[in-house]
């Protein structure tokens, strides 16, 4: 949920200029992921609960959630688009925009905060040449957002990039983090 | 042990004595370190057995809030109605990072207890919901599924019993308000992960309106140990003057410490060895200034109130502040304790769901303020607009993240008023002082 007041403590990520709207939708649950998708609905009494499960599989294919992508979900669980947008927004991992391929958050928070995160997030925006938080550097490769404690504080600065944690990052090694991606 | 550094001859390792043991992660391993066999004893019991080991043990929920688990148990009675057994694996308060390794070491240990709850609640369903963000322990707690299934450890047949338990995995998607019991509910059912108002309680009415018993997986992790070893070897754990917390408890240490990890000591172990000794006191040439020792939602302690502290929940409420989830945060003196309560503020501004005003408003208006402060901007009225605010945002709200927003900024300004006096500019202060 965001609506902190201060812009740069959200997980708010701006969309690219050129976003892709027109490119023609194609739908995510077909053979495996289809199957994959009734695995899960087997696991509850409902279909809504798969949602959230559902929502991680369009993510996993498409690298974010779209509108489209939405209304695909909704129909196979019986839902309103109107409500999946609403659950969709809640929570700040799915994301509303394509973001880069890299996606790297940084935790902040005071255990992080106090052994120099935003030291870190300073190098990671020189670094990739993202400019700023939430903006996607301009070959497209990666995007840096500030997040909430990420549960290893014992590491600090633990960042994630896509879905795979960095533990003890500083400043100094952000270079050969990001090297290794490239 | 204190992972990932070498276990401290003063701790004492249950649930971490295999964190760094890749072996105890597989089946085969787990088995081969008395995995299970907690579980093949407790499905030839009784559940309402099984409740009266946990209750006499003396086990509280590590979640946070302490309650005692068998008498959460024994409100879930055979009525008929199918029941849920919840593991909550959100771990998100700043500061804690404990089930993360337990889920990450051994997975199988929180497999059989997630079990093991379930059929003492007279559940045949359990779900692990887990933070999005734990992708590790996310995989190694589905391959530690996959193998109970394929052992017919879990199933409709589980350990050969006739008797059906089945655990399945949720992923969460990114909010910190998830670990709130109820908003974890509305969370699986695929809904905004809104707090409910209570009653009802979750053993009346939870997941998908059906009784429902929610514990942490550190407490879950607990159960095996117990009914494999009896409630009298887990209560020899603890100081001899407090039969009310007994056991052992894993504490996260970060911030400013020389080895931060996670250490398991017995209830009671003196606060002071604990940061000195065993997490090795400050860093070279610091000296610690203030200690948060149960997440970031309860009070900051001084170094000089750390000191005298028990490590226990009676003990930290004797200096003012709770046991919480055993997240401990360390500041040393190089810290501006405003700009990092804060940071704090922010973050509870950012988790809050805003269902409630008092919470939406009030931790936006705490964080405005705070961080006025922080650059300069602050009068010494905003001291008393923040109390103020404070006081209008604690027991008020339908969950007590409003509550957790106010915490720090009452006892940092109580503590540490100096460092906030010193940020405000004289020609800011058009207030007179009164004497
Ligand atoms: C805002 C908020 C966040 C919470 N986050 C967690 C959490 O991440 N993990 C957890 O186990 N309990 C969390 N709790 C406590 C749970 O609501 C609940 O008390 C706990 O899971 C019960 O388990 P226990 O009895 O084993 O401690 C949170 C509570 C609140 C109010
Ligand atoms: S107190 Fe805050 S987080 Fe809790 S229910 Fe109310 S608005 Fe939501
Ligand atoms: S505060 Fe950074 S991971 Fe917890």
């Amino acid at each position: 949920m965001s609506h902190g007041p201060s812009a740069s403590g959200g997980a708010l990520v701006t969309a690219p200029a050129h976003a892709h709207h027109d490119v023609p939708y194609e739908i995510v649950f077909v053979g495996d992921r289809l199957a994959e998708l009734n695995t899960i609905l087997a696991r509850y009494p409902n279909k809504m609960a798969a949602l959230l499960p559902a929502l991680w599989i369009v993510q996993d294919v498409r690298g974010w959630v779209s509108e489209d992508g939405m209304k695909e979900v909704a129909k196979l669980l019986e839902l309103t688009p109107a409500y999946v947008k609403g659950v969709v927004s809640f929570y700040t991992m799915y994301h509303q925009h394509p973001v880069g391929t890299h996606f790297i958050q940084v935790c902040t928070t005071t255990p992080c905060n106090v052994c120099g995160a935003e030291d870190v997030v300073n190098s990671l925006l020189q670094h990739t040449g993202c400019g700023d938080l939430g903006l996607t550097s301009p070959d497209g490769k990666f995007t840096v957002i500030e997040v909430e404690c990420l549960g290893a504080c014992g590491f600090p600065t633990p960042i994630m990039i896509n879905n795979e944690f960095v533990e003890s990052v500083s400043p100094e090694s952000v270079p050969r983090v990001l090297a290794e991606l490239r | 042990m204190g992972y990932p550094h070498k276990s401290h001859p003063r701790e004492s390792p249950v649930l971490s004595q295999y964190f760094g043991d890749p072996e105890a992660r597989t089946l085969a391993g787990w088995r081969a370190r008395g995995g299970y066999e907690a579980l093949q004893k407790a499905l030839a019991m009784d559940p309402l057995e099984i409740q009266n080991i946990v209750k006499d043990s003396g086990l509280r929920g590590r979640g946070g809030a302490g309650f005692p688990t068998g008498l959460k148990w024994s409100f879930m009675k055979p009525d008929g109605k199918p029941h849920y057994m919840l593991c909550n694996a959100d771990e998100s308060e700043p500061g804690t990072f404990k089930d993360r390794e337990i889920m990450r070491w051994t997975p199988h240990g929180l497999v059989e207890g997630v079990a093991l709850a379930a059929y003492a609640i007279y559940a045949e369903t359990a779900y692990i919901y887990i933070r999005g963000e734990f992708t590790e322990p996310l995989a190694r707690m589905e391959d530690a599924i996959k193998e109970a299934y394929e052992a017919g450890i879990l199933g409709s047949n589980a350990m050969g019993t006739g008797k059906r338990i089945d655990v399945h995995v949720h992923r969460g998607a990114g909010a910190y308000i998830c670990g709130e019991e109820t908003a974890l509910m509305n969370s699986l059912e695929g809904r905004r992960g809104n707090p409910r108002i209570k009653p009802p309680f979750p053993a009346v009415a939870g997941l998908f309106g059906k009784p429902t018993t929610i514990n942490n997986v550190e407490t879950l992790a607990a159960a095996p140990y117990i009914v494999k070893n009896g409630a009298a070897w887990y209560k020899q754990y603890g100081r001899a003057d407090n039969p009310k917390s007994v056991g052992t408890k894993l504490f996260s240490v970060c911030g400013n410490i020389s080895r931060p990890g996670n250490y398991e000591v017995a209830l009671g172990f003196p606060f002071k060895d604990f940061i000195h000794d065993l997490c090795g006191g400050a860093l070279p040439e610091r000296t610690i200034k203030a200690i948060i020792p149960g997440g970031s939602s309860v009070p900051i302690l001084t170094l000089e109130e750390a000191d005298t502290a028990l490590m226990d929940y009676e003990g930290f409420a004797a200096v003012g502040t709770l046991l919480g989830s055993g997240g401990v945060i360390v500041f040393d003196d190089r810290q501006d304790m405003v700009k990092q309560i804060a940071r704090l503020t922010r973050f509870y501004a950012h988790e809050s769901c805003a269902q409630c005003s008092q919470c939406r408003e009030g931790t936006a208006w705490t964080t405005r303020i705070m961080e006025r402060i922080r650059d300069g901007q602050g009068t010494l009225e905003d001291f008393d607009t923040l109390l103020s605010i404070a006081d209008n945002m604690t027991g008020k709200t339908i969950c007590v993240l409003s509550d957790s927003c106010a915490t720090p900024v009452v006892s940092g300004l109580k503590k540490f008023r100096g460092e906030f006096e010193a940020k405000i500019q004289p020609s800011r202060n058009k207030v007179t002082v009164h004497g």
